[in-house]
């Protein structure tokens, strides 16, 4: 168990474990996605209120929760890099950020498209929105910081220490709005009001976020992979994997 | 322990004073980002008080943003961060040093200056001691919070555009409390929840933001 554990942690070894990982991967991604696509714009029942519209729900819910999951990750192996000085935890921290930032964005968009036919507007200075809307912020904050250095160990130990103050302070930012929004103007639309949910519904949501969770490790992988040819292209297996087999 | 705390804050206060005159610039700055607002919205009185404290935290905010630069970025490039960290002095009592000299050169005048710009903006008299009162509170939070920032874009060639994108997501919890309590204030409602929540985030960075100014520190300096 313990080996294992500690393989983990060698480039070399991770690259060649995910090459055998990684069709896996995306198989039961693309299943699931299908699956969870077919349950939620087919099979699943039309709210009463919002009609088809609803059906935003199955791609919109899942980003918002993947978008703030990707930072707690980023921000937990950049920690770990940084106290144990673990070379493959900073490239998964590192690799987090832009998928993290792409599911934000997504929230965002969908949110927005679903919010013209629902709430008659695009965007609102909700709680949650401007609390996503500064999570974008922070990730762009982390890739802009990480890009910044020519240095790549300094530039994972300054971006980790980022994210750190990062996940401290989202919780804070979070209430801040929260309040910011309710003392303005009172909750005029709170939150989503959730219908409590039909079991249907609930069924294609959560294998929707199954959909999502595989999809970022999938792509999470990929990422990884690429830093690490990146990273260690000096070293021996690198040249050989890329100039061809035998040679 | 404290007197080297001591020493090292008359230090910086002296080092930013005899550079001529840039601790001057976020001041001016301040005045004429917040006269810019007549000028670009209305003249009118009444929405004029009404953008007032928005307009004072915002300014506040960048002035103190634009401040900070002087207190490190000489400093590391001449070396002097360096020495005192091999001279055995903390990272924390660095940090921590350099943001009371902050406040002290940039924070304090603002706060100052503050009911200048209500006046000009014509809000009453208790928004403008609130005002005053919340920048009190808020500006060394901020001076705190931008010296992580700092430290992590320390010779950094594009340190500065960086800097805004890295903090300013982080000053978010303190400009909406300090500008809503000048609100409440102007309205004449209850505004000691705001100023509260500005004293805990204020001790809250106190606590921990020297930590990792100290981290980001000695990163930029190994």
């Amino acid at each position: 168990m313990w080996t294992w554990f500690y393989q983990l942690a060698s480039p070399k070894w991770f690259y060649q474990f995910s090459t055998r990982l990684l069709p896996w991967f995306r198989w039961i991604t693309g299943l699931l996605f299908l699956l969870g696509l077919a349950l939620g714009l087919l099979f699943s029942q039309v709210d009463y209120q919002q009609g088809n519209t609803v059906r935003i729900l199955y791609i919109h819910v899942p980003a918002a929760f993947m978008g703030m999951f990707a930072y707690v990750v980023m921000a937990i192996t950049g920690a770990i890099g940084f106290v144990w000085r673990i070379k493959m935890a900073h490239i998964v921290s590192v690799s987090c950020a832009s998928v993290g930032a792409l599911f934000t964005l997504l929230a965002l968009i969908t949110g927005a498209v679903w919010g013209k036919p629902t709430w008659g507007t695009y965007w609102i200075w909700d709680a949650r929105l401007t609390s996503f809307l500064i999570l974008f912020f922070l990730y762009l904050g982390f890739m802009a910081l990480h890009n910044a250095f020519d240095d790549k160990k300094t530039a994972d130990r300054a971006a980790a220490v980022l994210a750190i103050v990062g996940l401290v302070n989202i919780p804070i930012i979070h209430f801040s709005v929260e309040w910011w929004n309710t003392l303005h103007q009172g909750a005029t639309i709170s939150k989503f009001e959730k219908p409590s949910m039909d079991a249907d519904m609930l069924a294609a949501l959560l294998v929707m976020l199954a959909a999502y969770q595989f999809y970022f490790l999938t792509a999470l992988m990929q990422r990884v992979r690429a830093e690490i040819l990146v990273r260690e292209k000096l070293s021996g297996w690198v040249q050989k994997l890329v100039t061809g087999n035998n040679s | 322990m404290r007197s080297s705390l001591n020493a090292l804050i008359k230090r910086e206060i002296s080092v930013v004073l005899r550079s001529q005159s840039e601790f001057i610039y976020p001041l001016a700055f301040f005045l004429i980002v917040t006269s810019l607002f007549p000028l670009a919205v209305t003249p009118d009185p009444v929405q004029l008080a009404f953008l007032a404290p928005g307009v004072i935290w915002v300014a506040a905010l960048l002035s103190i943003l634009m401040s900070l630069n002087s207190f490190y970025q000489l400093d590391y490039e001449e070396g002097g961060l360096e020495q005192l960290l091999l001279a055995g002095v903390s990272g924390r009592d660095i940090v921590m040093a350099k943001s009371i000299a902050n406040w002290l050169v940039t924070g304090l005048p603002l706060v100052i200056v503050a009911p200048l710009i209500g006046v000009l903006f014509d809000i009453n008299w208790d928004a403008n001691k609130i005002a005053m009162l919340s920048l009190f509170l808020g500006t060394p939070s901020l001076c705190l919070i931008g010296s992580i920032g700092m430290c992590l874009t320390l010779g950094l060639r594009n340190g500065g555009v960086l800097l805004t994108l890295l903090v300013l997501p982080l000053f978010i919890p303190v400009l909406i409390f300090g500008a809503s309590a000048v609100q409440a204030a102007a309205i004449g409602t209850n505004f000691s929840g705001q100023l509260a929540i500005l004293g805990a985030l204020l001790v809250l960075s106190i606590m921990l933001a020297p930590f990792a100014g100290a981290a980001a520190m000695k990163i930029a300096i190994d």
